[in-house]
């Protein structure tokens, strides 16, 4: 019944205020962590197969559209910093700032996922999706080929899978920040979705360059 | 509670970096500098996720717990990529009999 005063209230097993947040906060990290093993492991496939097969890794890459690319994570890093400017806005108390900057933080993320969508459909068009109809141009290794584009729609699409529950989870805030729930005393959910919403940037900063730049010099 | 409450225009100074950082990957992409087009690549990735995690996730204000949960984590997964790495790299460096 008392289920929204007591998450802003001092638990019975936590000393202060402070020690809480650092609990919740710490807890975030360790989930994270587990995210960065969870994505590591597609990492470290990548670069495997990436060290067997360097010359169709680079054609593949060079098929996909680089603006397009370096937009999106411009596009990101805009969200990135909306969503730590909302972090500001609840510190100090501003819950207007908060709602605008939660919802700029929405849009932009809308928007990576809305290109990301648009350059998927490109690689159905053009046959570079692992499966009977693939082909990619230029090269007689089409099964290694189909391992770049298997590891491109697997860490992409991962990627755009965690976006989508960071939208998820900016929705709650959005109506919690809304309904006046958190105040410079209490926005511990903020700060942890703010965290949650940087680490799938992060992600995205090791993507792009590897996706996208990896065969640009061979051009 | 009195937590450390950063300048905007801290934020604004590493958003403006990242986004030049963005676009210098991008364009040193483009020159061949043979096997170093992947680190530089790389470095600049790691720059950006240590911006991200410094500033926008709060890492360098946060308690040393914490800190040493982050280290922990990309210590393991150093272990993961070094390990691995050096398996797949330093495979045909002998000769195998049977292989």
């Amino acid at each position: 019944m008392a289920s929204h005063t007591e998450t802003a209230a001092l638990r019975e097993q936590f000393e202060t205020a402070g020690q809480q947040k650092e609990a919740s906060t710490l807890g975030m990290w360790i989930f994270l962590v587990t995210e960065i093993m969870f994505f590591g492991g597609l990492f470290l496939a990548y670069m495997v197969y990436r060290r067997l097969f360097p010359e169709v890794f680079s054609l593949a890459s060079n098929t996909l559209n680089v603006v397009i690319g370096a937009v999106n994570t411009a596009v990101l890093l805009c969200s990135s910093f909306t969503m730590v400017m909302a972090v500001h806005a609840s510190q100090i108390g501003s819950r207007r700032a908060l709602v605008v900057f939660l919802i700029l933080t929405m849009l932009l993320g809308g928007v990576f996922l809305g290109v990301k969508a648009y350059e998927w459909n490109e690689k159905f068009e053009e046959h570079h999706v692992p499966g009977p109809t693939f082909h990619l141009e230029k090269t007689a290794m089409q099964g290694q080929a189909q391992l770049f584009f298997s590891l491109y729609f697997a860490m992409t699409g991962l990627h755009a899978l965690h976006m989508v529950i960071g939208e998820g989870l900016l929705l709650f805030l959005l109506l919690q920040a809304y309904a006046g729930k958190y105040t410079p005393d209490y926005y511990t959910p903020v700060d942890i979705g703010g965290l949650y919403w940087h680490f799938v940037d992060i992600i995205w900063i090791f993507l792009f360059p590897l996706l996208y730049l990896i065969g640009r010099h061979h051009h | 509670m009195h937590e450390h409450i950063d300048a905007v225009k801290t934020y604004v100074f590493v958003f403006v970096a990242l986004l030049g950082l963005t676009a210098l990957t991008t364009i040193v992409a483009e020159i061949d500098l043979g096997a170093f087009n992947v680190a530089v690549a790389l470095l600049i990735a790691v720059i950006k996720m240590l911006l991200v995690a410094l500033f926008f996730m709060h890492l360098r204000h946060s308690p040393v717990l914490t800190k040493v949960v982050v280290c922990g984590g990309m210590l393991w997964l150093g272990i993961l990529m070094v390990l691995s790495m050096a398996d797949f790299i330093s495979r045909n460096w002998l000769p195998v009999p049977g292989k």
